[in-house]
């Protein structure tokens, strides 16, 4: 059951199984997953999954394809219910919640294929991310009252500052759908802050980018860490990406946590470079 | 005034608004002219109602993205709540603006009403349910309104299901004051026709201010998104459900609103004139003016509406020129070139555009 361990101003020691890097050490974590499972059809596609992520942590979730990484953000956002388990984000138990409701609880999220709305232009998509920061109701909206000019203009600056991180603003009135790959998917992590989360969760960011812009992703990401002082957890292929930047990397095989610990540690352990890394070098 | 039609968006509403302010004067001045023939006369309160129904359809259709085969349903609802109100008042409220305004509202809050009902259940759901339920909802709205009986006197409203067939207004039991509203499969008898071009223009402008205004404000973009892309919505915190909900509500009370002044415009009504085929011809507007293009749909709704009456002098051709006409619409407004035009021609325009106004 949720063990409630982390009371706020108190300060608790973080559980063994955790990778929190020691600036988070004592305050409480993001993230507490415990015996997290979820089962397809009589088969676990995610078994046993327990982890914790600390306040600004960027973690990284690897592992061979099919071994059940997107699963794992389906089940954090509620996309999936999991079989068993709990989910802890900021302390407060996800149970029947509605991937709406826990977005509002401070988890958002990119996709693996990406899901922009694709025949609404670049700010709309922003805006439509800050949906829950701007109040106004839809009769202000329909009469136009002045809160609402008030809000929208709001929306306007915070969207195109938003998009400033990626130098995007000039693209603010280019439709979504018709921007080429690299910047849809930077679209989608704008679109994701424009939530305001606490945790966001990135769903292979690099794939599809070339090297360059992979780096470049990489300090961008670190950026928005340092900037607005959130957790990342990034699912990716790309081994330079992931040891380079997550500071606690899990590596999951099966459905299955099969090691965590540092870059250093993942690339010594022997597990992992039998299941994963060791399978890349042959091929 | 300049800095805000900068936006492309902007524009189109504005334009939009234009065209049919401008429309309005030229028809109202021809009619206070009594230039008019006396069947354009007779359509004026018709277009502008089928205007109304095309204009909430697309919110439905085009702006939420869900298929709704009952619209005329709603219409049909707010017609016969409209008559009742606006009979059953006669004595109270003598002024007919006065009713017909009553009529209107009481007509799009039933609509409203009903619309909730059948949403509620269904917007839950995820995939195409909407699209059988609103068909099974029309057919079982025509029926009921079938056997509805209605009546008023001075001791208020009676209301009887004839659902034997055998019962008439007879069986009310009114006193010698009574007036039949409702009789049964002959429909609504004896209406006072209250409905005013004028009206229809302001309940025009109304429906366009509401969708419009919608469209561009936080709810709008929450209730494009769903269509967008239902799982990225709400994985942005959009309560999918509510915004389904509300847009099909407000579709609904519009509906509801140009079916009492359609209802309004006719001595006699029966429930057969909100058909399943009255359903489709809405939704031939929608689709033919373009899915989320309100001024298409308005375009679609006029130039369709009068084609068939205009063409009674080609006779033989009457078809044939109906067909060619279905066609350039369905150019004219969903055709990419086509529809950058008008832009064109104003320079410095920009692009992508979340809805055509
Ligand atoms: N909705 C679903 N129904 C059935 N099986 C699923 C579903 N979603 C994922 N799976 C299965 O779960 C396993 C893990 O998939 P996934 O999480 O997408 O892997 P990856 O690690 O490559 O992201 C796969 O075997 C996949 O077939
Ligand atoms: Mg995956």
């Amino acid at each position: 059951m949720a063990k409630k361990v982390f009371e706020k101003g108190k300060m608790v020691p973080v559980p063994s199984h955790s990778i929190i890097p020691e600036r988070d050490l004592y305050k409480s974590p993001i993230l507490e997953c415990s015996h997290l499972g979820i089962d397809f059809g009589g088969l676990a596609a995610v078994k046993d999954f327990n982890i914790t992520v600390g306040r600004t942590e960027i973690a990284g979730l690897i592992g061979p394809n099919g071994a059940g990484k997107t699963t794992v953000f389906n089940l954090l956002t509620k996309v999936y219910h999991p079989t068993r388990g709990t989910i802890l984000v900021d302390g407060m138990d996800t149970a029947g919640k509605t991937p709406a409701q826990v977005n509002r609880m401070g988890i958002a999220r990119t996709f693996q294929n990406i899901r922009l709305f694709n025949n609404l232009s670049v700010e709309d998509n922003v805006k439509i991310g800050l949906h829950n920061q701007t109040r106004y109701n839809a009769l202000s909206g329909i009469l136009r009252l002045p809160n609402y000019w008030k809000q929208e203009k709001m929306a306007h600056e915070s969207a195109m500052e938003l998009l400033s991180i990626f130098d995007m603003q000039d693209l603010a009135g280019h439709k979504a759908g018709s921007l080429p790959y690299g910047a849809q998917r930077r679209l989608e992590i704008v679109r994701a802050l424009a939530t305001n989360p606490s945790l966001l969760l990135l769903d292979e960011p690099a794939a599809g980018m070339n090297p360059s812009e992979t780096v470049e992703l990489m300090e961008n990401i670190v950026k928005i860490r340092d900037t607005f002082h959130i957790a990342i957890m990034l699912i990716e292929h790309d081994m330079n990406l992931v040891m380079g930047i997550c500071e606690g990397i899990c590596v999951l095989n099966f459905g299955q946590i099969i090691a965590k610990g540092t870059a250093e540690e993942i690339q010594n352990n022997p597990v992992v470079i039998e299941a994963y890394l060791g399978k890349q070098k042959e091929g | 005034m300049k800095n805000l039609l900068k936006k492309k968006t902007t524009r189109t509403d504005f334009l939009t608004y234009l065209g049919v302010i401008v429309v309005f004067v030229i028809m109202f001045a021809l009619q206070q002219g009594d230039m008019l023939k006396n069947s354009t006369q007779g359509m004026l309160v018709p277009v502008c109602c089928f205007v109304v129904m095309a204009v909430s359809l697309n919110l439905t259709v085009g702006i939420l993205g869900e298929l709704s085969l009952g619209h005329a349903g709603f219409m049909s609802v707010g017609a016969f709540s409209g008559i009742i109100a606006a009979m059953s008042l006669e004595q109270t409220i003598p002024s007919d603006l006065a009713r017909l305004i009553i009529a209107i509202v009481v007509g799009a809050i039933c609509a409203a009403i009903a619309g909730f009902i059948v949403g509620v259940p269904v917007l839950r759901l995820q995939g195409d349910y909407l699209a059988i339920v609103t068909l099974a909802f029309g057919e079982i709205i025509k029926e009921l309104i079938n056997c509805l009986i209605v009546g008023y006197d001075e001791n208020g409203l009676h209301v009887m299901f004839n659902l034997s067939g055998k019962l008439s207004v007879e069986n009310l039991n009114m006193t010698e004051n009574g007036v039949a509203i409702i009789k049964g499969a002959q429909g609504a008898v004896g209406v006072d026709k209250l409905a005013t071009f004028p009206m229809g223009f302001v309940l025009v402008m109304l429906c366009l201010v509401i969708v419009l205004n919608l469209v561009r404000s936080r709810t709008g973009r929450a209730i494009l998104s769903i269509r967008d892309n239902r799982i990225a919505a709400e994985s942005v915190g959009i309560n999918v459900t509510k915004y389904r909900l509300m847009a099909f509500v407000i579709s609904a009370a519009m509906a509801g609103s140009a079916g009492a002044l359609f209802g309004l415009n006719y001595s006699t009504l029966s429930s057969t004139r909100f058909d399943f085929n009255t359903s489709i011809l809405v939704l031939v507007y929608v689709v033919l003016g373009g899915l989320g293009n309100i001024w298409g749909s308005i375009i679609a709704a006029v130039v369709l509406y009068v084609l068939p009456e205009a063409l009674r002098e080609f006779n033989d051709y009457r078809m044939l020129a109906y067909a060619v006409v279905l066609i350039l619409v369905m150019l004219a407004t969903n055709n990419e070139r086509f529809k950058a035009a008008p832009s064109r021609v104003i320079p410095k325009r920009r692009k992508g555009a979340a809805v055509n106004g």
